[in-house]
């Protein structure tokens, strides 16, 4: 058995300790706006706080993060007062296309904005830069970060 | 192991068997059409459906709490169409934007047939808007009258005293007034209005102004539901080995290690490969990881990219079809001042949508249930009665959010679809089958925008005119063999290879184009912007080549060939005023336009580049557009700022190249799209139209590379012709 805290909330489950988190959270606990988009680290659809930081839950085992200890954050859990700033920027602007990757983004802009209350544009394409988005609403994403730092302030 | 399920042939589906199954859903009652309040069955006239069904009953559910639901018949993968369907209907119906929503209809040609493609159920070719903006109007204005009717019945009062305001219908003079969710179950019932009245465009409060987009809120809270996301009882998740080449098939396999796996359930053979099934992806990905699968490759591509381009080359300089023979191209290339002769190569090049392919299955007794993406549920629907045996009409789709598509997802042998529909089958199905393409499978997975080469020989007189136009296209079809053969291939010529190149805007009295149809293993699709993804960068990089040739500023020698088209030059010359194109640039700058009309739409964009040493930087884009009535113009802007970044990850890099038969790239390490450091800064222009709408999804595509490709020689004097453009 593998407990894992997820979104404030300890869960228990039967799994092998090196399975993917990405699969714990969407086969498991059905959160599925985590997504699968490259298994391999290199697109940030899967990303996730782990203690706040922004990790690719597809390259991460569970054993790595089991214990109840280590905080997981997914989409669903996103709360506090720069996760609304960024959603809510992400809605004003629309930023979202087909909506794949933006989950990811967003967890992604979450971190970035946690650890940068001001960030310049090559802040946030340093920040950003392991979230592909293929519809290419990377303009838009800019833009959102800059207003939700601009809220917070 | 022998192959236990009935093969149908994939690559050809029976195009005569497609149009009787088809015929079957269009020509009589069918079920799973939609029957809100008034349960009204709505058949469609015999001889097939009237063009335009504007029944409300058809589109809209209107709920007590004043919600008004759109059944939308396209498919949403992220081009706004249905915010822009809502956005008719809302006009029309004086609904309150906030209580607008959109559901997905479902899979019933005779009621949602798209009408550009009848009659069929598709999304594509960027006609959504086009084809549905009259018809959406006048189900709003159909569903406004019949709220107005049953008001005036309710209050007996005349309905013309009756007027309706954001979702509030209301009789002045009594001081009565009712919100829509109350009226609709005594409106649903009233017979549908013979004919509509539509706003004037001056009337309009939605149409052309900012609306929020419907699908936000669920996709920035990871609420949205795409096909990846459906969980059935006692689902098992497949996923499919399938031959390293294409072509080949599979002889034999050795499944032990793979059952040794834990959660793995059962190993199955589909014409199409081996298919692992588990418990969960995690155990699919691993089962199929260590299956053994012994292929025959007799009959695969084994060629490389190096040869498959050099046999084009050896055809384009044979005789071809004539897809183009307007004047005398070879005099008039003969009389030329000065010339120029190009070739292009063109890559194959995959969608990589995020969501990688994936749908779900679920067989019963008396028909079949699928929840998928996709842009064509008549396919579909075909493809699955045929392999599992069942009438069109006890197929059920459901249509989920796409994960992005550019195409993929609108495939004519519906690869996926049968693939989940064989494993079902294989399974007599015991269980509902989840089937999970990976993306390294999404990358060699094939169905990718073709290979194609072109060379053009094209001259200009003394004055700088053009005095004939020989064109060459190499490249596979596209269409031939699929259900859409016959709209779109005559006499041997897709239009879909040429396009762009023999409709072009620009006056060539005397042009020639002929097509050579490569053969290849190796599956094709459109890409977004299908054929327009490679001629625009031909004719517009000629075209500034031969600009400079003649001595021309390349803005006004474009300007110059579109005499009587005053559309097309006003998106040229406000491109030029916006874009400062006669201001100087710094050195190691340069800028380049290109000029492209397609789906109906006319769009320039001018670029800016930056370039040091062989590394080169796109850093502005300045586009124009004019696609008739911009709906949405917020989502007029967003499709074009996309288009630049999806289209750009083909002009910097993007290529899929095989070796000895075999695709070498494998994930995003090896086809990564753009990234967020990459993209230029946007500025999106739309020019205020009262025409009818046209495309938006695609025309963005098209003139991006070859405004590069002309900034990048306008920065160092070299032409870049082959995409991806490397500057060497």
């Amino acid at each position: 058995m593998v407990t894992l805290n997820v979104n404030g909330k300890n869960e228990e489950m039967d799994v092998s300790p090196e399975m993917p988190l990405l699969w714990a959270l969407r086969d498991r606990l059905n959160l599925t706006g985590t997504k699968y988009g490259c298994g391999r680290a290199m697109c940030g659809a899967c990303t996730v706080h782990v203690d706040g930081e922004a990790i690719r839950s597809c390259s991460i085992m569970v054993g790595t993060v089991a214990g109840g200890k280590k905080k997981i954050t997914t989409i669903e859990g996103a709360s506090g007062k720069v996760a609304a700033a960024v959603i809510n920027a992400w809605q004003k602007l629309d930023v979202v296309q087909c909506g794949y990757c933006q989950s990811g983004q967003i967890m992604s802009a979450i971190t970035l904005l946690s650890k940068n209350s001001k960030p310049t544009d090559t802040d946030i394409d340093l920040g950003m830069e392991g979230n592909i988005c293929r519809c290419g609403t990377y303009v838009r994403i800019r833009q959102a970060i800059h207003q939700a730092a601009k809220s917070l302030a | 192991m022998k192959l236990t399920t009935k093969n149908i042939s994939l690559e050809h589906p029976a195009r005569r068997e497609f149009l009787q199954a088809t015929a079957v859903l269009t020509g009589a009652f069918v079920i799973g059409a939609f029957v809100p309040f008034a349960k009204r069955v709505y058949a469609a006239s015999a001889g097939g459906p009237a063009a335009g069904i504007r029944d409300p009953n058809v589109f809209l559910k209107i709920g007590a709490d004043n919600t008004v639901t759109l059944l939308s018949k396209h498919f949403e993968m992220g081009q706004g169409i249905s915010t822009g369907m809502a956005t008719a209907v809302a006009e029309e119906l004086d609904a309150d934007w906030s209580k607008m929503r959109c559901e997905f209809a479902p899979n019933n040609p005779a009621l949602y047939q798209n009408l550009a493609f009848a009659p069929y159920m598709v999304t594509g070719g960027s006609t959504s808007m086009m084809e549905s903006f009259t018809q959406m109007r006048e189900v709003g204005a159909a569903a406004r009258a019949m709220l107005v009717g049953a008001a005036a019945a309710k209050w007996n009062v005349p309905a013309a005293q009756i007027s309706v305001h954001k979702g509030v219908v209301r009789h002045k003079a009594s001081g009565r007034s009712a919100m829509f969710g109350e009226l609709a179950p005594d409106a649903m019932r009233l017979p549908v209005p013979e004919k509509v009245e539509l706003k004037d465009a001056k009337q309009w409060q939605l149409i052309g102004k900012r609306a929020p987009r419907l699908d936000s809120v669920e996709k920035t809270t990871g609420k949205a539901g795409f096909a990846l996301d459906i969980r059935r009882p006692g689902m098992l998740t497949a996923m499919v080995s399938r031959p390293p080449q294409f072509g080949g098939t599979a002889v034999s396999f050795d499944a032990a290690a793979a059952k040794k796996i834990d959660g793995v359930v059962e190993v199955v053979q589909i014409p199409q490969g081996i298919a692992v099934l588990a418990k969960d992806t995690w155990s699919a990905i691993r089962g199929r990881e260590v299956l053994k699968v012994i292929w025959d490759m007799s009959k695969a591509e084994s060629r490389s990219t190096d040869a498959i381009v050099a046999e084009y080359r050896q055809m384009s300089g044979s005789k071809g079809l004539p897809a183009l023979r307007r004047g005398d191209a070879a005099a008039g290339f003969a009389k030329a001042a000065k010339t120029i002769d190009a070739e292009f190569v063109f890559p194959h090049l995959a969608h990589a949508p995020m969501e990688p392919l994936n749908c779900v299955l679920e067989l019963r007794a008396d028909g079949a249930e699928l929840w998928s993406g996709s842009q064509l549920q008549s396919i579909d629907t075909y493809v699955l009665s045929k392999v599992l045996g069942f009438k069109p009409e006890q197929i059920r789709i459901n249509t989920l959010l796409g994960g992005g598509s550019f195409g993929r997802r609108g495939n004519p042998v519906g690869d996926w679809v049968a693939e989940v529909a064989m494993i079902a089958k294989a399974i007599n199905g015991r269980a509902p089958v989840h089937l999970v393409w990976t993306r390294e499978d999404d990358i060699k997975g094939g169905f990718y925008r073709p290979m194609a080469l072109h060379r053009v020989k094209a001259g200009v007189d003394s004055a700088g005119r053009i005095t004939g136009w020989q064109h060459q296209v190499v490249t596979k079809s596209i269409f031939t063999g699929t259900p859409f053969e016959g709209g779109a291939v005559k006499e041997g010529v897709d239009h879909s290879s040429v396009e762009g190149v023999v409709d072009t805007p620009y006056a060539i009295s005397d042009m020639a184009v002929d097509l050579h149809n490569a053969k290849s293993p190796v599956p094709v699709l459109w890409w977004r912007s299908v054929g327009h993804s490679h001629t625009a960068h031909v004719m517009e990089t000629v075209m500034d080549d031969l600009a400079r040739t003649a001595g021309k500023d390349p803005m006004a020698f474009r300007l110059g060939l579109l005499e009587g088209k005053p559309r097309d030059i006003a998106v040229l010359k406000l491109a030029a005023q916006k874009s400062g194109w006669d201001r100087p640039l710094r050195k190691g700058r340069g800028r380049g336009i290109a000029y492209h009309f397609s789906f109906g739409t006319r769009v320039a964009m001018v670029a800016e580049v930056t370039v040091k040493d062989a590394a080169y930087k796109v850093e502005r884009i300045v586009a124009v557009v004019d696609c008739g009535v911009a709906v949405n113009p917020d989502v007029v802007k967003a499709q074009i700022e996309g288009s630049i970044g999806f289209a750009l990850s083909s002009v910097l890099r993007n290529q899929i190249t095989l070796n000895k038969g075999v695709v070498e790239q494998n994930n995003y390490n090896d086809y990564e799209p753009t990234r967020i450091r990459e993209m230029p800064k946007v500025e999106v222009h739309i020019i205020k139209s009262a025409e009818a709408p046209s495309g938006i999804g695609e025309p963005g595509v098209p003139p991006l590379a070859p405004a590069i490709s002309n900034a990048l020689f306008a920065a160092t004097g070299k032409r870049v012709r082959a995409l991806p453009l490397t500057l060497v």
